[in-house]
């Protein structure tokens, strides 16, 4: 346990020094795009959702997991959908004259 | 496929997603690379969901099948909904988030108890306040927001000490827990205290004070989820956790930078009331106005125009006509750009989405340090619906409490239009004194409207 625990302290911490260095440098103009991006990829604890939904292993885990498999998709769909949308409204003068 | 093969599989797709997500924030970084960066993230989110159907421990798939139907049904008017409804949506996304990480945090506790090691029962308790939290305070943000509850900052006496009890009894309960994981009697004391604090924490702040907040939830809800990466041992959902977290730690720094306010202040400050008190005391000289032909002609004279847009574009949702302005001035051969404030409107970045909606290119949208040079040598700038953040008593009134915040210098330009309902303070509850300087020209009325009419006088538009 221990050795697991240092090994993810480690990638937590270097995947959140990557973070501020990638998200320092998103322009001011796609904030909104960003929070919904990064909320679209925070779903991804579906993963963990599916798995206690499909093991079965209680009643009550089976409801709590259905209910997280259902609200974190939802974020993946519905997250997606609106950053896309959002980003295609993006045009320079360029590209709305041609 | 033999166990191992499966096992093998779920971690390359694991390793790829990884991968992708990175990609994908470091592709937002440009509107040019951005819609590489969703499909990026898409591509990733589908593999890490179709290895995940491969875990050897699902024994059943029906629910899964089911869950994962409704909701992505769910999901689609979510994303459809209409572009000034972002911000409550966000803070919705947010509430989503989090309450599928407690719900699992839940899950784990009861299936793990009475077996539960120190460190598990540390990062499930994290999980689970974290979420818990995040949970309610978006949903009061959102319902805020899209004003369902009042937006007016709420305070009592004795409010901070009140709401930081809870939570520390939170902490005392997960603590408690932690050396006596068989106590499954105070697990829901653990979900029920940081539901009501999450709750408490949303309720004396005020609509301008959004942005921050929108931000740190973000940052909440990420963290929360890093937290279940610890608790399951999944190194997917601790990238993913910390890089969500850390961009909304990044917003909310930026957003209280451009306030000039500590987190402590944002959360605990309860901005509308002390304000509120600067207001009264002062006693409002004569402005000078103008009708929607004169300011017409006014821009139509100008060489240069800045465009200043704030929240009350978006109440009014003057965007497009707005858009219409600037092609009329456009056609005229007037120069036109906008200033915009990182904390204008209620999210991070909400102008340029709202403006981009209305299809003005983006590269005339300029942030404040790009623009703030360019205003004394502008003819005339034009405030839609902003207040605070072009105070000029931000700059030298050490009294005021907006003072030091960084602002939009638009009292520098020749001409100062302002398009506003009526004299009424803004959120800040402080007078402008922009408002009283004899450059400016005060255009009393709805921002659709009168944007409208300057238009129509200008000879463009449809109608």
């Amino acid at each position: 346990m221990t050795a697991d625990l240092i090994t993810s302290l480690y990638v937590f911490l270097l995947a959140a020094f990557l973070g501020f260095e990638v998200i320092k440098r998103v322009s001011p103009l796609l904030h909104t795009p960003l929070m919904s991006l990064t909320n679209a990829l925070d779903a991804i604890a579906v993963v963990g959702a599916i798995v206690i939904l499909g093991e079965r292993k209680s009643p009550l885990s089976t409801v709590l997991g259905a209910l997280a498999v259902g609200a974190s998709i939802s974020n993946v769909v519905g997250g997606f959908l609106i950053t896309d949308r959002m980003l295609k409204m993006f045009k320079t003068t360029k590209t709305k004259k041609s | 496929m033999t166990p191992l093969v499966t096992d093998h599989i779920i971690q390359v797709t694991y390793l790829a997603a990884t991968v992708l997500f990175i990609l994908a924030l470091k592709w937002m970084s440009a509107p040019s690379t951005a819609r590489r960066g969703v499909w990026a993230g898409e591509l990733g989110m589908a593999l890490a969901i179709g290895g995940t159907l491969f875990d050897r421990g699902i024994i059943d798939y029906h629910w899964i099948a089911i869950a994962l139907v409704v909701g992505s049904i769910i999901g689609v008017p979510l994303g459809l909904v209409h572009m000034t409804a972002v911000p409550q949506r966000t803070a919705l996304s947010h509430a989503f988030g989090a309450f599928s990480v407690a719900l699992v945090g839940t899950a784990e506790f009861y299936l793990r108890s009475p077996h539960i090691s120190h460190f598990m029962m540390s990062v499930l308790s994290m999980e689970v306040i974290l979420g818990s939290l995040t949970v309610t305070g978006s949903l009061m943000a959102a319902g805020k927001l899209q004003e369902v509850l009042p937006q007016r900052p709420i305070t009592f006496k004795g409010q901070n000490v009140v709401n930081l009890s809870i939570l520390a009894l939170a902490v005392v309960v997960a603590v408690y827990l932690v050396l006596h994981p068989e106590q499954k009697r105070l697990f829901p004391v653990l979900i029920a205290m940081p539901l009501i604090f999450g709750v408490l924490m949303i309720v004396p702040i005020g609509g301008a004070d959004m942005p921050t907040v929108i931000s740190l939830l973000n940052a909440y809800a990420g963290l929360s989820a890093a937290a279940m990466g610890f608790a399951l041992d999944s190194k997917l959902l601790i990238i993913a956790g910390a890089l969500d977290g850390s961009s909304g730690f990044i917003l909310s720094v930026i957003m209280s930078k451009a306030m000039n306010r500590s987190f402590t202040n944002v959360l605990f400050g309860a901005f509308g009331q002390i304000k509120a008190t600067a207001a009264a005391a002062h006693e409002a000289p004569a402005v000078r106005t103008a009708t929607a032909e004169e300011a017409a002609g006014i821009l139509a004279a100008a060489n240069s125009v800045i465009i200043v847009p704030g929240y009350g574009m978006a109440v009014a949702q003057a965007q497009h006509k707005v858009r219409e302005l600037y092609e009329a001035l456009n056609k005229r051969g007037v120069t036109v750009k906008f200033g915009i404030h990182p904390v204008a409107g209620r999210m991070p970045g909400h102008m340029n989405v709202l403006l981009a909606e209305a299809d003005i290119p983006y590269d005339k949208l300029l942030d404040m340090d790009a623009i703030n040079s360019e205003f004394p040598e502008t003819d005339v700038v034009l405030v839609i619906g902003a207040n605070d953040v072009t105070n000029p008593a931000a700059r030298k009134d050490h009294g005021s409490p907006i003072y030091g915040m960084p602002i939009l210098d638009v009292d520098k330009a020749r001409t100062v239009m302002v398009i506003k309902r009526s004299m009424s303070p803004g959120f800040a509850g402080i007078d402008n004194e922009l408002y009283y300087l004899p450059k400016t020209l005060m255009l009393f009325g709805d921002a659709r409207a009168f944007v409208g009419d300057i238009v129509r006088e200008l000879g463009g538009g449809q109608h």
